[in-house]
């Protein structure tokens, strides 16, 4: 692998760029592999980039049915925080967001980490029970968490609105210092690069077809490019997890639905931090190319068609207006959707199946990219040792059965 | 912004319905002689078919009555739809990437 | 300053009406009718800006949406807006715009510095660099990038306009008012179908505004003014102009941005909607939204100066502009001869006409030789020279399939360059509408396909690109949308003469090497203007990997600028399919995304603003509350008083007072919020039983009960109390957040799975009002009030309720507490409300009645251990886990929630429970949210044990109380636990929740 630096960057300016390498392969999948990925995007891409660093397997596949990268890592908010209550979804997000502070020195791409703040917003006294609570329990589980009131979310975001005649007023918020937001693309492009440079085959345009099985055993998998025999399949298929499934025959308790997305025209700098509102339904950051870059909550509906229902969007920007009132002249540029994969308990699997050999790595709902490189890291690790590493443990098939069910969607707010 | 017939009311504007995911799902007749996975199965399992999906609808800001519909989950093309109870329409044979 | 670069005559301006407006300081005339562009150049003006990377100077390219360059910033302080392309800006008295992000000013812009570090800002660089050291990115790198991105400033204030949304319902939504889209209105409107047309500009006539033309015995602007008079005279008829179709969605839903006031002066626009966002759900849509044209890449040809052809053409019929006296056109097609004949009737000259066709020939061809033009047959330009405008061109015969030409150099001396490399359909709502598109070789471009939706496409965008072709298509389309949604169309008028140029064909050429190959060298040859990519970066992405045109398109940015690479996205394809050496249609193209042209976001928002962005709910004594000094608190949508001040109170103070009147003497509350279900039916009581965790069926006739409610996991999810009317019918009563959420539970369960019971709810939450009166001396009270009625324990015992007059007016009173203290909750109809309120308040002066708040309910309730459902349960709560045991019933075979709790995780005994907390110092207060610990110095994660769900300063007990849920809490009374904060640690004994009567005595005064 070409080492990235600038001075690699001047050295190639001087035979016109005509000499750099390509970033990956684009192999002929092998007739067998040790352990096949299904899905290419983020999470898949760091799992085989995990597996051959960590665990030194190197005979890894990654298929990919359309273009890498191109699923839910194309199409998020870019956000990356660890600021969970539970502590299982602390402990596997903070793993992850430590990887994220050495990452583009680890693959060497930088995937531009913008550790800006992440402001998570309280508008009830329901909300503000919830976000102390959030606080306190971050900060013993050693997550940087800090509760502003009003004015101190003010001071922290001088554009914020936190009239108290506002219908839904701004009582204080959370502060996560080190999270932000990272440049999607370059996530999956860096681990492509990595993964590729340690022999993993990336095959793009390689749709799975089906699951071959041996009895209770995985032995590989059909695809639109042959059949490939595995030892073992990691299936990191997002939205289509249950596509995937059905295959293996195998139920999961996932319902895949659109997750819009927007920017505005790109402005010049004038939101420095995250700022979330879970109880308005709008997040919004600035990018480094100047857009605002605002998510929201799922279209209600199942969905796999990448695409969602304009009523969410209108709801998403009355929020935000009521929020930011000097966005009201900002135009939006582009809109578009992703399919997202949600669980009951608004908390993802990483579990192996009653077929063995075969794993699942899903259920991310809308918050899949901050959890990337944590994915990819306690999966790998699941998959090399067939069994869960301490930090994903907690999140198997088997809570479904039992109860113990890490639900994220927190408090209900309802109050007498 | 999907156009949904409520088999009362008429096609109206999505706004005014809340979804209600997979339909057919009866509630077990005695949940106490199920085991933990039969339990789990009903309460969280669900098809997320990908393709012509039968999925319940209430038109609540309507009629507030529940009713199923079948729809593509990747065309968003609404087949048809039928009241709790009746037997669903026919699927048209495969259209538009549906498996 | 004069406009030197105005026709003698013509164009569709007023030249009666003379406008000013200042561009960038300097103070400009132009006329009613121009675009801010077309004024800019009459002026001369082509340098407008600087390119995002390398800060090139760039001017205006077309006239249209299309526009890649030319954005400002427009108008000055509350009402300014960034990135405005300046050729969709209507010239309005008193303009002013300002070039956006260059440094100090367009003319001289320090930041065109980074053009000699072009060698080193390839497509993705940033992902190869600034990577050392780590720590500099954040504190470095990004802020100079960050400071650099961007276009135009937002405001600093909020919007001083207004903005709405309108809903209509068609059955024939006819996008684009062109040609085709007139004669497609015609035909569905003639058939009386109800009829939307849409068009983006403020004069309806598409591409004939440009163009001149004979239709029959009319010119083209008679026919466009025939067509619309005959189409304003149809009542079912809407004609919307300066209105965007932007957004194509599901099942014929299409949005539509009109602008209403943004083309006049800022006095005239003074208490007006500025924009409004129509949703339109139509039967059939005729999408005719046109044709874009293509740019041509070759080297520098971002200079100003450099134009689109068609555009240019449009400068000089339209607008009465010359935007160069000595032009350059450079085509691979004939129907951009056009532009050279009327560009020389307006009085400009043609230097030279290269065509990179071997040998152009046609009607158009032939009128320009006879003008005497030199025509470059076989020549393509590979170079340009000026600075802020374009000075000569270099031209080079072609070498076909070679990658550099050797053949001679010519330089042309010229002021404007046309260019023209085909048209480009405007495909951008069929595909958003999930069409697919199909390229077409022999017209380069692509098509729509098959479709998806109920719609036709007309004119251009389905590849007809003449005029009498898109009349015919227009005309049919529209009979054909009538048709399919149940009209009867009139028979086609005759189709009239037409006088235009027959049109040859064109011949593809996608980059044009120059005398080093591509990449090589200083030139650059730009497929994207906006994001400044170029064709070298399109074979730099190749060349590492990036093959798909997805990747392509981020790895290079191309089309994801402002004009979504309207002129861009096609070249950038076929430049991919080029190098890869695979077909158009085989390289695919990307996602045309909403919306068409950016929205600003006060018009998406509407009026969904403040108040009106969610519905405030009140209660009918609310204005009694606010004239009593309470402050509120927002509970669901409801608000709802928290506390009731006195002067001089702090919070505290207040809340003690209003605490220990309840305790001492007697309290009242609005309680009108609490959501009030009436269920009905022979099956009711079998229902709650079903609904409920305890047993209903034994409840007697005005006996009242508590009632928990589960979801099928076990978790508690809303309670209150319900009584029994009547054999057949039940009086339920919910929180006041979770009533919509427990209707809406009661009726799925009735429809869709137990649709046998005969059961029917309804909501009659703001039917009653009810004031709650609780206190020692809340019985002497409301024997006041209703001294008929038998308020002895034997008559009206605790849990039952009373049907009776108080205060004189009908009411229902229920003996339930939620305090501890006797209480009488009164119901009334909800327009009696305040009477009663007032009537309580008078009779209770006597005793010191005091009204409290949420506030004071929550502490009352507190020290009696009562829950609030959200406060301490957060949807992982079992009753079981509340010590409510005693409330879920083991005798029922089922209910709602039963089966999950003998799942291992739930039947766990060391589950999170409900406990009281003591603090060792009685004032301490724990914040609610503190988190538990039993061994405060363990090193992080800490172990956690649990969290302070509610905690009060009680000033009945003299001294703080909290309630938490704790693992394995039940069992751990009297053990201590700390609450390790930012500051330090409380420490606290775990206790029974309930602090205060714990026989409760005092439920009956």
């Amino acid at each position: 692998m070409v080492k990235y630096s600038i001075l690699t960057i001047a050295r190639n300016a001087l035979t016109g760029h005509k000499n750099w390498p390509k970033q990956w392969r684009s192999p002929e999948p092998k007739s067998e592999y040790d352990v096949i990925i299904i899905g290419g995007g983020g999470h898949g891409l760091a799992t085989a980039y995990y597996l051959a660093k960590e665990h030194g397997v190197r005979n890894i596949a990654v298929l990919e049915k359309g273009w890498l990268g191109g699923g839910n890592t194309a199409r998020n908010t870019t956000i990356v925080r660890s600021n969970y209550l539970w502590d299982e979804s602390a402990a596997i997000y903070e793993k992850s967001l430590q990887l994220w502070e050495g990452l583009a020195q680890d693959i060497n791409y930088n995937v531009m980490l913008s550790q800006r703040g992440v402001l998570n917003l309280a508008h009830s006294l329901g909300d503000v029970r919830e976000g102390v609570r959030r606080v306190n329990a971050n900060r013993l589980n050693d997550v940087d968490a800090e509760w502003l009131d009003a004015d101190g979310v003010k001071e922290f975001c001088p554009i914020i609105n936190i009239s108290k005649s506002a219908r839904h007023p701004v009582l204080g918020a959370t502060l996560q210092r080190r999270g932000g937001v990272a440049r999607h693309d370059s996530v999956a492009w860096g681990y492509a690069r990595a993964a590729d440079a340690l022999g993993v085959d990336i095959i793009q345009n390689c749709e799975v077809t089906g699951i071959k099985r041996d009895g209770g055993k995985v032995t590989g998998v059909e695809t639109t490019r042959g059949d490939i025999a595995a030892k073992k399949i990691g299936v990191v298929a997002a939205g289509h997890s249950s596509v995937i499934a059905e295959m293996a025959g195998i139920r999961l308790p996932v319902t895949s639905h659109p997750l819009q997305a927007l920017v505005s025209e790109p402005i010049k700098p004038v939101i420095d931090c995250v700022v979330m509102s879970g109880a308005v339904h709008v997040y919004v950051s600035q990018s480094d190319k100047g857009e605002l870059v605002m998510g929201a909550g799922i279209d209600s509906f199942n969905s796999y068609a990448q695409r969602g229902s304009f009523h969410v969007i209108e709801h998403q920007l009355g929020a935000c207006l009521e929020l930011f009132p000097i966005f009201s002249r900002v135009r939006m540029m582009r809109t578009w959707g992703g399919i997202v994969d949600t669980c009951p308990d608004a908390s993802p699997i990483l579990s192996g199946t009653s077929v063995e050999g075969l794993y699942f790595n899903c259920g991310w709902g809308t918050g899949g990219f901050k959890a990337t490189p944590g994915s990819g890291w306690c999966f790998a690790h699941t998959l090399a040792k067939d069994e869960p590493h301490a930090l994903n443990a907690p999140f198997s098939l088997s809570r479904f059965e039992s109860g113990a069910l890490i639900d994220e969607h927190g408090a209900a707010g309802v109050a007498h | 912004m999907l156009n949904i017939d409520c088999p009362w009311c008429g096609k109206r504007h999505e706004t005014e319905f809340r979804y209600g995911g997979e339909a057919h799902i009866a509630r077990p007749e005695d949940p106490a002689a199920l085991d933990d996975t039969e339990w789990a199965e009903f309460l969280f399992m669900r098809k997320n078919t990908k393709g012509y999906f039968a999925e319940r609808w209430l038109h609540n800001n309507g009629c507030r009555r529940w009713f199923n519909v079948i729809r593509n989950t990747v065309t968003h093309e609404i087949v048809g739809s039928y009241k709790m109870g009746e037997t669903p329409p026919k699927l048209p044979k495969s259209a538009g990437g549906a498996k | 300053m004069t406009q030197h670069f105005r026709t003698a005559s013509g164009g569709r301006i007023d030249r009666k009406k003379a406008i000013n407006f200042t561009f960038n300081g300097q103070k400009y005339i132009g006329y009613e009718g121009d675009t801010l562009a077309s004024a800019l150049l009459a002026n001369g003006v082509h340098l407008l800006g600087r390119s995002f990377k390398y800060h090139r100077p760039r001017g205006i390219v077309a006239a249209g949406a299309e526009e890649p360059n030319s954005m400002v910033q427009l108008g000055e302080g509350a009402t300014t807006e960034p990135n405005i392309r300046a050729t969709q800006i209507s010239l309005y008295e008193g303009l002013t715009a300002r070039s956006v992000n260059v440094w100090p000013t367009v003319e001289f812009d320090i930041s065109a510095i980074n053009g000699l570090f072009a060698k080193i800002m390839t497509a993705g660089f940033y992902n190869k660099t600034f990577m050392w050291p780590r720590a500099m990115w954040m504190k470095l790198y990004e802020p100079v990038i960050r400071r650099a991105a961007g276009w135009g400033k937002a405001p600093t204030t909020g919007d001083p306009d207004i903005y709405d949304h309108m809903h209509l319902h068609v059955e024939v939504m006819v996008v684009g008012g062109g040609p085709a889209g007139l004669m497609a209105a015609l035909a569905a409107g003639r058939a009386r179908a109800r009829v939307l047309l849409v068009d983006e500009q403020g004069e309806f006539g598409g591409s004939l505004l440009s163009k001149k033309r004979q239709i029959g015995a009319k010119d083209e602007m008679a026919w466009i003014a025939d067509m619309l008079a005959e189409l304003e005279a149809m009542p079912d008829v809407t004609l919307l102009s300066r209105s965007t179709a932007f957004g194509y969605y599901d099942h014929n839903y299409l949005c539509v941005l009109e602008q209403k006031t943004d083309h006049l002066p800022a006095a005239e626009r003074k208490g007006k909607v500025r924009q409004r966002v129509w949703h339109v759900r139509a039967g059939q849509v005729v999408l005719a939204t046109g044709a874009h044209e293509r740019p041509l890449v070759f080297a520098d040809n971002d200079r100003p100066g450099i134009m689109l052809a068609s555009s240019v053409q449009t400068y000089v019929n339209r607008y009465g502009v010359l935007p160069g006296k000595k032009m350059v056109l450079f085509t691979n097609n004939d129907a951009a001869y056009e532009t050279a004949i009327d560009l020389q009737a307006a009085g400009g000259d043609i230097v030279a006409i290269v065509d990179s066709r071997a040998e152009p020939s046609g009607e158009l061809v032939e009128a320009v030789r006879a003008l005497d033009i030199e025509i470059l047959a076989g020549y393509a330009i590979t170079g340009t020279r000026g600075g802020k405008r374009v000075e000569s061109v270099q031209v080079r015969a072609i070498q076909k399939g070679a990658k550099v030409y050797t053949s001679a150099a010519r330089r042309i001396d010229c002021d404007l360059v046309a260019m023209s490399g085909g048209w480009s359909p405007v495909v951008h709502l069929f595909s958003q509408s999930q069409g697919q598109l199909e390229y077409d070789e022999e017209k380069a471009c692509f098509l729509p396909g098959t479709k998806r939706q109920a719609q036709q496409v007309a004119g251009a965008l389905a590849g007809e690109f003449t005029l009498k072709e898109c009349l015919a298509g227009g005309y049919k389309a529209g009979a054909d949308a009538a048709r399919a949604t149940g009209f009867t169309p009139k028979r086609k008028p005759a189709a009239p003469e037409i006088d235009e140029p027959a049109l040859g064909g064109i011949e593809p050429f996608w980059v044009v090497p120059g005398a080093r190959p591509i990449g090589e060298g200083m030139a650059k040859h730009f497929v994207d203007l906006q994001n400044d990519t170029t064709a070298a970066d399109i074979e730099l992405a190749v060349r590492e990997g990036f093959e798909s045109v997805e990747h392509i398109k981020r790895y290079t940015l191309t089309g994801f600028g402002t004009d979504q690479g309207k002129t861009s996205n096609i070249n950038a394809l076929a430049i991919l399919s080029g190098i890869l050496d695979k077909p158009i249609p085989k390289v695919g193209t990307t996602t045309f995304r909403p919306p068409y042209t950016p929205v600003s976001y006060g018009a998406l928002a509407g009026r969904n603003l403040g108040d009106w962005s969610d519905p405030v709910r009140v209660t009918s004594i609310h204005d009694w509350h606010v004239e009593n000094g309470a402050l509120f608190e927002n509970v669901g949508q409801w608000k709802r008083p928290w506390y009731f001040p006195k002067t001089g109170e702090t919070m505290q103070d207040a809340l003690n007072r209003e605490c220990l009147a309840v305790r001492n003497g007697v309290g009242v509350l609005d309680a009108s919020t609490l959501g009030k279900i009436d269920i009905r039916g022979p099956d009711a009581a079998e229902f709650l039983n079903r609904i409920y965790t305890n047993a209903w069926a034994k409840l007697g006739i005005r006996r009242v009960r508590y009632g928990l409610m589960c979801h099928e996991d076990g978790m508690v999810f809303d309670d209150g109390t319900t009584a029994r009317l009547a054999e057949d019918r039940f009086l339920m009563t919910t929180t006041t957040g979770g009533a919509a959420g427990v209707l809406d539970w009661l009726e799925e369960y009735l429809q869709t799975e137990w649709p046998e019971l005969r059961v029917y709810c309804t909501s009659v939450t703001e039917q009653w009002a009810a004031v709650s009166i609780t206190g020692p001396t809340a019985g002497a009270l409301l024997k006041k009030l209703a001294p008929e009625m038998d308020l002895s324990p034997e008559s009206f015992p605790f849990l039952s309720f009373k049907e009776g007059v108080v205060a004189g007016i009908d009411a229902r009173i229920f003996r339930i507490s939620f305090t501890g203290e006797l209480t009488y909750e009164i119901n009334v109809p909800w327009a009696c409300g305040l009477a009663l309120w007032e009537a309580v308040m008078a009779a209770g002066a006597e005793f010191d009645i005091t009204p409290y708040g949420t506030e004071s309910m929550h502490i009352l309730r507190a020290e009696k251990g009562f829950i609030i459902v959200g406060q301490e349960t957060d949807g992982t709560t079992t009753p079981q886990d509340l010590g409510m045991d005693w409330i879920v019933s083991k005798k029922k075979p089922d209910f709602i929630g039963k089966r999950s709790y003998n799942r291992s995780d739930t039947a766990r005994a060391d589950r999170k429970q409900l406990v009281g907390l003591l603090t060792e110092a009685p004032d301490e207060v724990l914040p609610e949210g503190a988190q538990l610990v039993f061994d405060a110095n363990a090193p992080k994660p800490m172990p956690m044990m649990g969290h302070v769900t509610s905690s009060y300063y009680s000033a009945t007990l003299g001294r703080s109380i909290a309630l938490a849920l704790v693992k394995g809490g039940h069992e751990k009374k009297g053990q201590k636990i700390f609450a390790p904060l930012l500051d330090r640690t409380v420490t606290a004994e775990i206790v029974d929740p309930v602090f205060y009567d714990k026989e409760g005595e005092r439920l009956n005064g």
